[in-house]
């Protein structure tokens, strides 16, 4: 039996029934990570000391390895972002999502590559190398969240956090053949998560199923009181209520989602995941959604705004990396920031500083929260008539490494199905729905109302019963799970 | 040409909560370098704010105070500038809705001028921390005790004209601001900190001049001289035919003048937007009426009652309620029946005078308002002579201690049994025969030294009024 | 909208950051390009639309006036480029 093969809900199951020990797991994991590590770089610190929990009873995660996106601070562990700026950082507190999977019996493997500070759709901008995907080490796993989605694919842990700020779980999910999911905004505490746009950034699940991804949300979610943004909504309770019966639901198929642009491959294969949901019960119809088209713009306004302003921080004064050579307090600061951070990371910060600037506020970011306004309200009117949105995760699936980072509005545009659920704070998931002709994973992705997150899940979970692609693994050096 | 000088005031009030304004470390002043600080308070990565409810409470009975309209949805914003005081970079502070506009203060000026200060706004904001160079290294040491610390920042419209204006309402803001405890404004301390803008214009004219900023006024004697000497040197320029420049000037104490500060950055682009982390705030119906009905009594409501209802001077009444410890010390001790002129005396006399002998404010003393009932009841009943219960209170101010304890340790209660009196008469008689010889033949001054002699030979318990009637009565039957 | 390499320096400066020439040539045209795409959002009419900062209508989250404990010193240091056992170390910035 290949553990590394297994769900999470699997290994959990079998660990407390007996049948396999934690020493066992976490050596079949480490032993797939010295593997894959030096071909996918899906890890920036992959832990020295791996100690079992104890109580494994308790929960029903209890004792499955995982990890964590390098941009979620855990107490005496380097936290990168995959930035040289933040140098060797070890933060002083665990984010409450460490605390809360720890105290239900997570076990960390390690910290997971990503694009630099969350801000790409490759993977590849980190300070610590680009991640490769384990279906095709020569194609990107998407991005931000790379490095878990590609862990998670190549059967290193058994699922991931990562963070979602414009799709940086569903996206990579979708690359890498896994289910990740972005929650409804609010739902799971962002302390501990550095930030990158405060009002977008979600932490969520990358896993093998939806039912995994809906076990780990009801860990991690619920109110926190060191979050000013939390909220106040009950928690719990989603992966019991995986029926797996969606008789009857309204699913909207946003016609805007499907026009010029998108991958005729791509398009077929979400296609034929509407049918798959139509042969379950689902009442499935086209519906317009025009205002989709300037998702894009606003989403970068907003979080590039937002970016500019969380980055500052970094200064070279009080953690991370400082320059070596500087003549004074301003030269300290320019040299550090100029030198710490990346291409990519630096254009982000320019673009928001520009559209906070005296003269441009009005025009630019004060334009993006109209337009985010207007987003939410058209997203509120489809949940009228629908109870969830089925679209494209991204228009291609993975494409070559060092294809994207030449033309960045391109790699903007990609985002194009993915910014609109942040910006209006819904929850999504990407499943897997197919191959393209070279093999490579295609996702789906399932949108539903505020704190619908439940609903989405099970549509996922429904979809999951009756198709195979999520037990689909990659034959790679790097990845072999098969 | 005669010129009028235009002031407007930026003045930052640190408030007496007992956490930071986003994290729950201590706002105790002092304490060794980054002792009290978390991870949000030094801007960690991932560390998020969340809003000190008093904070909140305490800007809206500020506002109300100060006649304010009260905004009642509003926002937290960031303020973007790197200084490393500042260790998130952002300060996160008030633009778009501050949760009060458009108050007005009534002043009236030492010379008597009367006139109402327009209130811009007044706003919530984080404190910095506090940089100090260290010569020896030729670095800066950040300390970020103090980061996070709330602070109300109160705008005024241009309306002073002079530097007996700015002291006035400077003196009513702190007033009403300790009144309302929300603020000790110790200005020593840096809990109450004032940025003046000033310009000139000729007397007259309704354009303003080109303002300049100043910074880094410590005390209501330096803003004063800051304040004439920047409007002299404004003058100057222009009647020399030059520009006044706009800018941010420091005054320095021992120089005794305003010098041009270099400025932080280049460019001042704030870059403000709304705070994603903190969500909108808003103040119901209730909440507003309730701090209504819970603003206290200020200063001229209680100079106003005193005067009616206890028939003090006046002056009194403004000498009791000039800090609100004293008023509340003067309160408590009427209410424990103390006459109130008594109780204003002895807090005007000899509480104040042990203060300023201590330099202590009111609010810091252990004395209690008991501890003055008892030695005025003590005095009013025949037990103690004045000046007795003022060595009395001498002894007992610093901790407070037990009067009567003190009393009888010390055997100070006063002889009033008349047969203990007349004894000792007797025998400054038998002991003086001179001076009552002297008496009789009409020297008035021998009176005072059989006086001096009884009091002493009493150990000066003895009331000075029983002593005078006896040794009357006595020398009358001779 | 025009991008100019001043306006790029002028961003780059408010940001601190100083973009080696040939970076900085090349950031202008890509800004240029990214918000001439931004103007995009123009076709949309949104004159009567309120600004949205937070998506969902939450509001008063406050917390109690109760102090906790502070963090220790030396764990607030121990990522510190110049730490000097009790402050931070920065180059002169009093005047």
């Amino acid at each position: 039996m290949d553990l590394c093969q297994l769900t999470a809900l699997e290994l959990a199951e079998k660990l407390k029934s007996g049948q396999v020990t934690q020493a066992d797991a976490i050596a079949a994991a480490q032993a797939r990570i010295a593997a894959a590590q030096p071909e996918n770089n899906a890890f920036v610190t992959v832990a020295d000391e791996v100690s079992p929990t104890a109580g494994l009873s308790a929960s029903p995660l209890a004792g499955v390895p995982m990890a964590y996106k390098d941009n979620i601070c855990t107490k005496g562990v380097k936290t990168s972002c995959a930035s040289k700026i933040l140098g060797d950082f070890k933060p002083p507190y665990d984010a409450t999502i460490v605390e809360r999977l720890r105290a239900a019996g997570a076990v960390s493997l390690g910290k997971l590559n990503m694009d630099e500070f969350a801000m790409g759709s490759t993977s590849e901008t980190s300070f610590y190398g680009p991640v490769k995907n384990p279906w095709d080490l020569s194609r990107v796993p998407g991005g931000s969240s790379g490095g878990a989605a590609a862990a998670v694919a190549a059967g290193e842990v058994w699922y991931a956090i990562g963070s979602d700020t414009g799709g940086s779980i569903r996206q990579p999910a979708a690359y890498c053949g896994v289910t990740g999911m972005k929650p409804t905004y609010g739902t799971v505490s962002r302390y501990g998560l550095i930030a990158y746009a405060s009002s977008l950034d979600q932490m969520g699940p990358i896993a093998r199923s939806a039912a995994d991804c809906a076990a780990v949300l009801d860990l991690i979610q619920g109110r926190d009181p060191r979050d000013g943004t939390s909220l106040d909504a009950p928690a719990g309770g989603l992966l019991a209520g995986l029926t797996g019966d969606i008789r009857g639901r309204r699913v909207g198929i946003p016609a805007d989602c499907f026009g010029d642009g998108l991958d005729g491959e791509v398009r077929r294969a979400v296609l034929a995941a509407a049918d798959v949901l139509r042969a379950r019960g689902a009442v499935v119809e086209e519906f317009p959604l025009p205002v989709i088209r300037y998702a894009v713009p606003a989403y970068y306004i907003i979080a590039c705004a937002e970016a500019s302003s969380n980055l500052s921080r970094f200064d070279g004064v009080k953690y991370g990396w400082r320059a070596e050579h500087y003549e004074d307090l301003t030269e300290l600061y320019t040299k550090t920031r100029t030198e710490g951070f990346g291409s990519e990371v630096k254009r982000r910060i320019l673009l928001g500083t520009f559209v906070l600037s005296t003269g441009y506020y009005d025009a630019y970011y004060k334009k993006a929260l109209q337009v985010k306004a207007v987003i939410k309200s058209a997203f509120d009117e489809a949940f009228q008539k629908y109870d969830l949105l089925l679209t494209p995760v991204a228009p291609t699936t993975a494409p070559k490494l060092g294809e994207s980072l030449s033309d960045p509005l391109q790699m903007y545009l990609s985002d194009i199905y993915t910014v609109s659920v942040n910006l209006a704070g819904l929850p999504g998931i990407s499943v897997p729905c197919g191959f393209d002709a070279k093999g490579m994973p295609i996702g789906a992705q399932l949108i539903g109302p505020a704190l619908g997150d439940g609903v989405v899940l099970n549509a996922a979970h429904a979809f999951q019963l009756e198709t195979d692609y999520h037990k689909k693994a990659p034959a790679e050096k790097g990845g072999g799970r098969a | 040409m005669t010129w009028e000088t235009v002031i407007g005031l930026e003045t930052h009030v640190e408030l007496a909560t007992k956490t930071k304004i986003f994290c729950s470390c201590t706002t105790e002043f002092g304490g060794a370098p980054n002792t009290h600080c978390c991870p949000v308070c030094t801007g960690m990565p991932g560390t998020l704010p969340v809003l000190n409810k008093r904070v909140l409470e305490f800007a809206v009975k500020a506002g109300l105070a100060l006649n304010c309209s009260i905004t009642r949805r509003c926002k937290f914003d960031r303020k973007n500038y790197f200084y490393p005081d500042l260790p998130k970079a952002y300060q996160i502070s008030q633009l778009y809705l501050p949760i009060c506009r458009d108050g007005a203060v009534p002043i009236r000026t030492e010379a008597g001028v009367e006139k109402t200060i327009r209130i811009h706004e007044l706003h919530m904001e984080e404190d910095a921390g506090k940089l100090v160079h260290d010569p020896w290294i030729d670095q800066t040491r950040a300390d970020y005790n103090r980061c996070g610390v709330p602070l109300i920042e109160i705008v005024t419209e241009p309306d002073f004209r002079c530097a007996d204006e700015v002291i006035a309402y400077l003196e009513k803001l702190r007033s009403t601001l300790q009144y309302l405890g929300v603020s000790d404004c110790k200005m020593q301390e840096g809990s109450l900190r004032c940025d003046v803008n000033l310009s000139v214009r000729p007397a007259g004219s309704t354009e303003f001049g080109t303002r300049t900023e100043m910074k880094n006024l410590n005390s209501f004697k330096a803003i004063a001289r800051a304040i004439q000497y920047e409007a002299r040197r404004q003058i100057e320029l222009i009647e020399e035919g030059k520009r006044v420049i706009q800018e941010t000037r420091r005054w320095d104490e021992n120089k005794d003048a305003t010098f041009a500060m270099r400025s932080k950055e280049n460019a001042q682009d704030y870059r403000y937007f709304p705070e994603p982390d903190i969500p909108p705030l808003e103040i119901s119906q209730e909440e507003l009426d309730r701090y209504r009905a819970e603003q206290p009594e200020m200063a001229e409501a209680k100079m106003a009652r005193y005067q009616t209802d206890y028939g003090l001077p006046a002056y009194d009444t403004q000498m009791i309620t000039a800090q609100k410890a004293l008023a509340d010390f003067f309160e408590a001790a009427v209410a424990l029946d103390s006459d109130p002129k008594q109780a204003s005396n002895w807090i005007m006399g000899q509480v104040m005078g042990q203060l300023s002998a201590r330099g202590m404010e009111a609010k810091d003393m252990a004395f209690s308002p008991a501890s003055l009932a008892r030695l005025i009841a003590l005095v009013k009943d025949g037990r103690l002579n004045r000046n007795t219960a003022v060595k009395v209170f001498e002894a007992v101010f610093e901790t407070d201690g037990d009067v009567d304890a003190y009393v009888r340790e010390h055997s100070l209660e006063q002889v009033s049994d008349a047969g203990l009196v007349q004894k000792a008469v007797e025998e400054v008689f038998a002991a003086n025969p001179k001076s009552v010889a002297d008496y009789q033949a009409g020297k008035q001054k021998a009176f005072g030294f059989l006086v001096g002699q009884t009091m002493a030979r009493l150990k000066g318990r003895a009331s000075p009024q029983v002593v005078n009637e006896t040794i009357k009565a006595l020398l009358e039957q001779l | 909208m025009k991008m100019t390499e001043e306006m790029v320096d002028y961003v780059s400066a408010l940001a601190r950051l100083k973009l080696p020439e040939e970076e900085r040539a090349r950031m202008t045209g890509e800004l240029e390009q990214i918000l001439a795409y931004m103007d995009v959002l123009n076709a949309l009419d949104t004159s009567s639309v309120e600004p949205m900062s937070h998506v969902f209508p939450v509001k008063n989250v406050m917390r109690e006036d109760v102090v906790l404990p502070s963090a220790g010193r030396a764990a607030l240091l121990a990522n510190a480029p110049a730490p000097d056992g009790e402050a931070f170390l920065v180059p002169r910035t009093v005047e």
